[in-house]
């Protein structure tokens, strides 16, 4: 049990959130603010009200899929630090067709989300081609198309048809048609008018992604070439396909990522002044939850929490951005757990030696 | 008219430039020795922030300017410890950096000037100082060409000096030695640790001085905002430049062209995007990546965890 606990890696997850925790009580600390009343705010902004534990879930939706879609393309060896970029142009895939094309009800919202998926796996897709047709490092490829997703929405913001006539730097709502919005007896059971089905399909795609991942021939052969690329061509499987493949996925659930959180939360995109980094916390979301499907849906309702309850530090006159440390303190300590690992084992064998 | 507008673009080349290649010198530092650093952007937003609360209570802006420098140099300094001696994913850490520095950078802000994210608009004395003051009368085309900050300038002498730095000093070639092979390195007695660590630092104190240029210079203040995507279009023309102090120049002089004819349009009212325009620095580096420089060039360690054998 205790081996077990040493080499999985569950328990340095939890050392990184502690260390992070400990590393913005520090900040605050310096700042002049009692960490105590801070994180308590933090904890009774989540967990006082059901309406505040709906609203942690509800923002956790969009970060489950950004999560999964990292967790995605890290089995087979990518770093899809471009799952901002598939979240931007789902968004406004979702968005152009909520708006300008009418449908009934039901249909327009499915419509729009599998145009979202569409949108998300061509943006995975263009990174893939490069690579696999011209060996071009897609860690460049995805931030060169996050801007470009980036200024295209803008500029798509902006056309006429599009563009709100009630004087926002927005477009139009989406049509009512395509709302995911859950029906209003919920929003009054919860109290929380934004509740929405986009956290019932995360759920779903991480358990098909988690069954497609340990059950099937296609799982086996993505985790094959995430292990070795040479190993798996030899045992016949192109990896070429392979990335190509698993990238379009990967764009896919970040793009759904965007339509959950379009149809039914914000319902239109307001102009951009910088990144909405949904994609960048999906890196996160991914690394906590061990890039595990299951993970991240815990791992995505950790971040949700954290950005909505980080919201209400304010009437404490704590700056939010604490949350921000936060998270990136947590990532570090993550990427550096190999090292920790390797002391702790080191620390509980020399222990168990000596006992011998 | 022809001449106003022209000085007006120069003008705009010269003043959107300077950070792009501040850092993108900078980058080119660290990916040459084989650590690749996306956490240019967070690096340039402390240094922003720095620089302007710095030169804000000193009335110093150069003071400004080199505190700009050192926080990114902080930040650089994690992610050399990162993935220098404890061989972290170099691109995990830098999404890491990319949250922590403007994290830490807005924190900061609303701590000291109460609870605000923008810090105070800075007065012209504690800003960069323009060379020339007064020679030229306002709006002609020496007033926008000459009599402008002189970090400018100087930005672009530095770019000649990395040139000489990389090409003809000892620490150059072990710089790029230690980016193509590192194992080899080792076997020479070269310490490849301290060549990274030393272009990793220089890389975040340069990303810090781009950052802190932006709000010494032009926007005068700090803003959550003021950093969109500039750390970005810096590893674009390290890219399109093929990993070389000139290239970089040369990309960063392209990309700051872009900049310009978009500040001239929207002066103009023209009907084209600016949008549309503030992409072509991204689509311009995907061209080149697929028509011109291909895999090969790309430094053969870049990215990979290096473990010195004991």
């Amino acid at each position: 049990m205790k081996k077990k606990l040493l080499d999985g890696s569950f328990l340095y997850v939890i050392i990184s959130i502690v260390i992070g925790f400990i590393i913005g009580a520090l900040l605050l600390l310096v700042i002049g603010v009692n960490p105590g009343v801070a994180y308590a705010k933090l904890f009774s902004g989540v967990f006082s009200k059901p309406k505040f534990i709906t609203y942690s879930i509800v923002y956790a939706a969009p970060l489950i899929f950004t999560g999964l879609s990292v967790a995605f393309s890290f089995r087979t060896g990518i770093f899809n630090i471009g799952a901002e970029g598939q979240y931007v142009v789902g968004s406004l895939a979702a968005a152009v067709i909520g708006i300008l094309i009418p449908m009934p009800k039901g249909i327009h919202a499915i419509v729009c989300i599998l145009a979202a998926a569409a949108a998300g796996a061509l943006w995975g897709f263009l990174v893939g081609l490069m690579k696999v047709k011209k060996g071009i490092n897609e860690v460049l490829s995805y931030i060169m198309l996050n801007w470009i997703a980036f200024y295209l929405s803008n500029f798509v913001v902006n056309i006429k048809a599009i563009h709100t006539d009630q004087g926002a730097e927005a477009t139009k709502n989406i049509q009512e048609t395509a709302s995911i919005k859950m029906p209003s007896a919920m929003a009054k059971l919860t109290g929380c008018t934004d509740v929405h089905w986009g956290i019932v399909l995360a759920v779903l795609a991480a358990i098909l992604m988690w069954f497609i991942m340990t059950k099937t021939t296609f799982g086996y052969q993505l985790r094959a070439v995430g292990f070795s690329r040479t190993a798996a061509e030899y045992a016949g499987i192109s990896s070429n396909k392979i990335f190509l493949t698993s990238m379009s996925i990967s764009g896919v659930l970040a793009g759904l990522g965007g339509a959950v959180q379009l149809l039914g939360m914000s319902e239109r995109i307001p102009q951009f002044a910088s990144q909405e980094q949904y994609g960048f916390q999906g890196i996160t979301v991914a690394l906590i939850g061990s890039t595990n499907p299951l993970g991240c849906i815990a791992s995505g309702l950790f971040y949700g929490a954290m950005k909505y309850g980080g919201n209400k530090l304010t009437v404490v006159n704590v700056p939010t951005e604490v949350v921000n440390i936060i998270m990136g303190t947590i990532i570090i300590f993550i990427a550096i757990s190999p090292v920790f690992k390797e002391i702790l084992q080191k620390a509980v064998a020399k222990k168990e030696g000596g006992k011998d | 008219m022809f001449i106003t507008y022209l000085g007006l673009l120069i003008n705009a080349i010269l003043v959107s430039t300077p950070p792009l290649l501040l850092a993108g010198l900078g980058s080119c530092f660290s990916e040459r020795s084989g650590v690749v650093n996306i956490g240019i952007e967070g690096m340039m937003t402390l240094g922003a922030f720095t620089g302007a609360a710095v030169a804000y209570f000193t009335g110093n802006g150069w003071l400004g300017f080199l505190c700009g420098g050192l926080a990114g140099m902080l930040l650089g300094l994690i992610h050399a410890v990162v993935c220098i001696s404890l061989h972290a994913d170099q691109t995990i850490a830098g999404t890491a950096i990319n949250f922590i520095g403007p994290g830490f950078a807005v924190f900061l802000c609303k701590a000291i000037f109460e609870n605000s994210s923008d810090s105070p608009a800075l007065d012209t004395t504690a800003k960069l100082p323009k060379m020339f003051n007064g020679m030229f009368p306002a709006g002609s085309f020496g007033y926008n060409v000459i009599s402008t900050y002189s970090v400018a300038y100087l930005s672009f002498l530095l770019a000649l000096v990395c040139w000489f730095i990389f090409f003809k000093t000892r620490y150059g070639m072990r710089l790029r030695a230690a980016g193509e092979h590192p194992e080899a390195c080792e076997t020479l007695g070269i310490n490849v640790y301290h060549v990274r660590y030393i272009a990793v630092l220089i890389s975040g104190f340069l990303s810090g001085l781009g950052g802190a240029f932006v709000t010494l210079t032009t926007v005068s203040q700090f803003r959550p905002s003021v950093i969109v995507g500039q750390g970005f279009i810096a590893i674009a023309a390290v890219i399109f430049g093929k990993f070389t102090p000139q290239g970089t120049f040369a990309g960063c002089l392209i990309f700051g062209l872009c900049n310009g004819i978009r500040s001239l349009i929207s002066v103009s009212n023209s009907s084209i995007s600016p949008n549309l325009l503030s992409m072509i620095p991204y689509l311009v580096t995907i061209a080149t990546l697929i028509f011109f420089v291909g895999a090969g060039h790309v430094p053969a360690a870049n990215g990979k965890i290096f473990v010195r054998s004991k």
